[in-house]
């Protein structure tokens, strides 16, 4: 009889009745083949193996990530509160010590959100990992976390709502963005001034294949992730890095995302991506719950493999080595780098344009943060949009020193002297999230 | 009983015969109710000539013309797995890639052999025929008499199975289980377990059919005969002999179908079955009980045999009681009978003859119990009674809450079923059982629900049974890209075109399933029918509409037949 060597919950919820639209990649019909192989499989019935249902996340785990424009309820369906509701019941019961792994197969996925929410970029609307760990560290007091995303996609979103978080590790891993949406990701993105190297970017070449991709886990990510020290690791497991994707380019296999799980050891895996709903999902989401489980999973191959078609090229696999040393030679030096940045400037702004490719709004983003050595500093946004909103999101971090909690809260206060239709104001070690309508529309 | 044949016109009376381990009931229902009981001991080593005997018992100076029908609850398929007095079988087991099919081996005579399907039904690598036949041989050389041939996605496309079971046709094993007939669900390791468990109480079961079958001829009672399966539903006997693993555990199922009369129309009722060593518990949504999601695990084997949900603590009237670390301990193990009639151990039977409830036995040994716990708590007799029966009641209510909880937890997989989902909020007790009736005031109490014991509970069972409607199920899964409608359970596909629509497929899946129950032994007149999964997906290849992929389940679901009262 099977016997999982890590107790694995999961929880799986294919919200068979949602879609962005009909024929959209995300539909209906995107996990109905990896239940079928899941359930015909019968890895729910293995002993250590439990499937949870899951819970509904509420307005407040929302907030406490995310500016939504103008509110939660605009930006979001109740799909999407379930699915970040799944990682946080796999959080919670890992916190319990009811599981020792969780993998949260839930769709719609949420990488590509930032912390500012005006509608649905890259099938995303509110970030899934990123109210996870918020979560976490509001219930449980969790402080260390890395986000590994090994989804093909830059996880844009989620570098965008840790860039100033020196306690949140974010490693993205995923086609070269000059080759693929949302075109970045590329190995100078380390981070803000306050957290300066703590993102960490590994853009890969296209037809990178298991060789290259194991290799990066294992001389880039591992090296990282074992001198950070997370207290916990969560793996943003989009799976359209497989060589029968139809959106992307890569050649990686069900056995290397098995492998690359088996060498992460995630503590919760959560879904993102991976739009091969016939030829991947079934095989690689298998594979991922035997490897969560640690049991053997090297019987699982999906049809139409063929090991010698999908290797990589020696070009490809120099590249991929090139990438690595510069990838470890900006985390070595962060800390100088950091130094140069911040010499002398008590804030440091930030501008930037903000594509919506699947709603088609078009935001325009400034964001100022307070130089700090004490916490992760005061942060303010300044956001407009061309739905017409305009509005400012200002954020106590967790842990925030005096100093900066007060310039947050002044920003706060004098919104209605600026151009906004409305103020937001997360201040995290309250847990209190405020708005303040300033416009009536 | 001159007064039966003044009452009845027609074939209207029931039999209802549960076998136990020690007795066997049997009881003859009319439509106003029982009108006679009949107990037999329980012949365990010819479990037919106990049938025999309780059916011409109970059928004594009756014309057998006015029988409608019997149905035997036996636990002749659970003792023979239990006891490991089955068959030796073999299994042949096609699964390609995934999980290495060893790990769910059932027998010596186990055989992988090569043949894949995917997920939509497609053919990865074909059967090949050296191999069955290899392993043909070999089954033979052991002695092998009936086999069980296994797929993996067979319920998806079952050509495989058939395809293994025409090589086997010059091996002449007496009978074939195929997999895809067993049930429409996907899982393999349970599609593996439920057809071995099939071919391994295969040969009990037909034994003791003839058996039945030959004696009941001998003695000229031509009374039709019914089975209960696991899932508190019946089905006529020759139909038990190709899913003879449906009748096993229906023992619970008996009982439980015994107190739907005591539960109201509507509403959702625990059921409480409080015997000697455990108390068996199971709810009841509007007089239906709910049901295992894919089915009925006994000891190690997880099946696919439809059955009632049902839990079972180790606490019941003759539970070992003792004092650790200052608390009162009840079961889960049994120690022998309550002090009371002869045991030398306290239980909570003897704390009801301290509280006076009972007094059909030996009160003063049931005393000395309960003073043993009393002395070592240091609280007089009477209040360590007392918190022995509460606290047996507490225990087998947080059971039947955990019970409910657990139904209440089980996942679902769309949104509107998540937030709109049917919730189970008991309101109501229904217990039986040899103690039940001194249970009932305490756990009213205590739980703030209705309760209340089931009238003759001591036949429940088999009035349960005699009165259980017949039930199946029927999947059917629609490809209209590939162009496939298929009842894998039916022996049913068709070929169809792209113009194949939603109500087509529910149509056909009711239709089969009206067929199934007509052909199990349902009233055609009476058939209540339903649809419990209905699922349609818009398939989409490059950004086009290519297919509906369609999944309708249906059943009859479990009850009581209509026209009798209790
Ligand atoms: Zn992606
Ligand atoms: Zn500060």
């Amino acid at each position: 009889m099977l016997k999982a060597l890590n107790k694995t919950g999961l929880v799986f919820f294919p919200a068979f009745d949602w879609a962005i639209d009909p024929t959209h990649p995300e539909r209906e019909e995107r996990l109905l083949y990896t239940q079928d192989q899941v359930f015909e499989e019968g890895i729910l019935d293995i002993e250590g193996i439990v499937e949870y249902k899951p819970s509904l996340v509420s307005d407040m785990d929302i907030k406490r990530v995310h500016f939504c424009v103008p509110d939660v309820f605009s930006v979001t369906t109740k799909s999407h509160f379930i699915s970040a509701g799944g990682a946080i019941t796999m959080g919670r019961a890992l916190m319990e010590k009811e599981i020792e792994r969780g993998f949260a197969l839930v769709r719609p996925p949420g990488h590509h959100s930032m912390r500012v929410v005006h509608g649905n970029r890259g099938f995303c609307n509110i970030n899934n990992e990123a109210i996870l760990v918020e979560y976490l560290r509001r219930h449980y007091g969790v402080k260390r976390v890395a986000i590994v995303d090994t989804d093909c996609h830059h996880g844009d979103g989620t570098q965008d709502i840790y860039w100033h978080d020196p306690d949140t590790l974010f490693i993205s891993i995923h086609q070269d963005g000059r080759t693929l949406y949302p075109g970045s990701g590329f190995m100078e993105e380390l981070g803000g001034p306050n957290a300066f190297g703590t993102t960490v970017n590994i853009p890969l070449p296209p037809s990178t294949s298991d060789e290259g991709y194991l290799y990066t886990i294992e001389h880039v990510v591992l090296p990282i992730l074992s001198e950070f020290k997370p207290e916990i690791i969560i793996n943003s497991a989009g799976q359209d890095n497989h060589f029968s994707d139809p959106l992307t380019n890569m050649n990686f296999s069900a056995q290397g995302y098995a492998n690359l799980t088996r060498m992460l050891k995630p503590d919760i895996a959560v879904l993102e991506g991976g739009y091969s709903i016939e030829g991947a999902l079934p095989y690689v989401n298998t594979g991922l719950i035997l490897a969560l489980a640690g049991l053997d999973y090297s019987g699982i191959v999906e049809p139409g493999f063929d090991a010698a078609r999908i290797s990589q090229s020696g070009e490809v696999t120099r590249a991929i080595k090139r990438i690595g040393e510069t990838v470890l030679s900006h985390w070595k030096t962060r800390k100088d780098m950091q130094e140069k940045i911040r010499r002398g400037r008590d804030f440091i702004e930030r501008r930037r344009t903000i594509m919506y490719d699947t709603d088609m709004i078009y935001e325009m983003q400034k964001d100022e943060i307070r130089i700090c050595d004490e916490c992760a500093g005061a942060l303010k946004i300044d956001s407009s949009a061309d739905t017409g909103q305009h509005i400012l999101g200002v954020t106590i971090p967790t842990g925030a020193c005096r100093v900066c909690r007060q310039t947050a809260l002044d920003w706060y206060d004098q919104a209605g002297k600026g151009p906004y239709d409305r103020a937001f104001l997360q201040d995290r070690p309250n847990d209190e999230y405020k708005e303040n309508i300033l416009k009536r529309r | 009983m001159g007064r039966i044949g003044l009452i009845l016109m027609g074939n209207t009376m029931i039999i209802g015969l549960d076998v136990g381990g020690t007795h066997t009931d049997v009881v003859l229902i009319g439509p106003d109710g029982p009108m006679r009981e009949v107990k037999v001991l329980t012949d365990n080593a010819e479990l037919f000539k106990s049938v025999l005997t309780g059916l011409e018992k109970i059928t004594e100076g009756i014309d057998t013309q006015l029988i409608r029908r019997a149905v035997l609850s036996t636990t002749l398929t659970t003792n023979a797995i239990v006891t490991d007095q089955v068959e030796k079988v073999g299994m042949i087991v096609l699964a390609g890639p995934g999980i290495d099919p060893m790990a769910f081996r059932t027998c010596d005579q186990y055989y992988c052999v090569s043949g894949s399907i995917d997920h939509r039904g497609r053919e990865i690598e074909g059967v090949v025929e050296d191999e069955v036949l290899k392993a043909a041989a070999l089954m033979k050389v052991a002695g092998i008499k009936n086999v069980g041939v296994v797929g993996k996605f067979s319920t998806r496309n079952p050509s495989h199975e058939i395809r293994v079971e025409k090589i086997l046709t010059d091996y002449a094993f007496e009978k074939i289980f195929l997999g895809h007939r067993i049930s429409g669900n996907l899982n393999f390791p349970r599609r593996i377990a439920t057809t071995f468990l099939n071919a391994s109480v295969s040969s009990v079961h037909s034994r003791f059919y003839n058996a039945v079958k030959k004696s009941l001829m001998e003695k000229g009672l031509n009374i039709p005969i019914h089975i209960l399966k696991a899932d508190g539903g019946t089905m006529n006997f020759s139909a038990s002999i190709d899913f003879p693993g449906q009748t096993i555990l229906s023992g619970p199922a008996a009982s439980v179908m015994g107190a739907i009369h005591s539960a109201p129309k509507e509403g959702d009722v625990i059921v409480l079955d409080i015997g000697g060593t455990t108390t068996d518990i199971a709810v009841l949504i509007n007089q239906s009980p709910v049901l295992e999601p894919l089915g009925i695990s006994l000891g190690k084997y997880k099946t696919l045999i439809r059955s009632l949900k049902t839990f079972s603590i180790g606490v019941g009237g003759d539970s070992y009681v003792r004092v650790e670390n200052g608390e009162i301990v009840v079961g889960p193990m049994r120690k022998g009978p309550a002090m009371a009639y002869g045991g030398r151990l306290p239980t909570p039977t003897d704390a009801l003859f301290v509280l006076e409830k009972i007094d059909n036995g030996d009160a003063q040994a049931a005393f000395k119990g309960m003073e043993s716990l009393a002395a070592n708590l240091g609280i007089s007799v009477r209040e360590v009674a007392e918190k022995v029966f509460e606290k047996t009641c507490s225990l087998i209510l947080a059971a039947a809450e955990k019970l409910v909880n657990d139904i209440n937890s089980k996942p679902v997989y769309t949104v509107h079923e998540l937030l709109e989902g049917y919730v189970v909020r008991p309101t109501r007790l229904v217990i039986l059982g040899g103690p039940a009736l001194h249970f009932t005031e305490h756990l009213r109490k205590i739980s703030g629900y209705h309760a209340e014991a089931v009238p003759r509970w001591g036949v429940a069972n088999a009035i349960g049974a005699g009165l259980a409607r017949t039930t199946c199920e029927v999947t059917l899964f629609v490809d209209t890209e590939k162009g496939v409608v298929l009842a894998p359970e039916e022996n049913y596909s068709k070929t169809i075109r792209s113009m194949y629509s939603f109500s087509d497929a529910e149509d056909t899946a009711l239709e089969l399933l009206r067929k199934k129950a007509v052909k199990y032994g349902a009233d055609a007149e009476n058939l209540e029918t339903e649809i419990t999964e209905s699922l349609s997906f818009n398939m989409v290849r490059g950004f086009r509409t290519t297919g509906k992929n369609i999944r309708i389940k249906t059943q009859v679901k479990p009850g009581l037949i209509q026209g009798y009262r209790d």
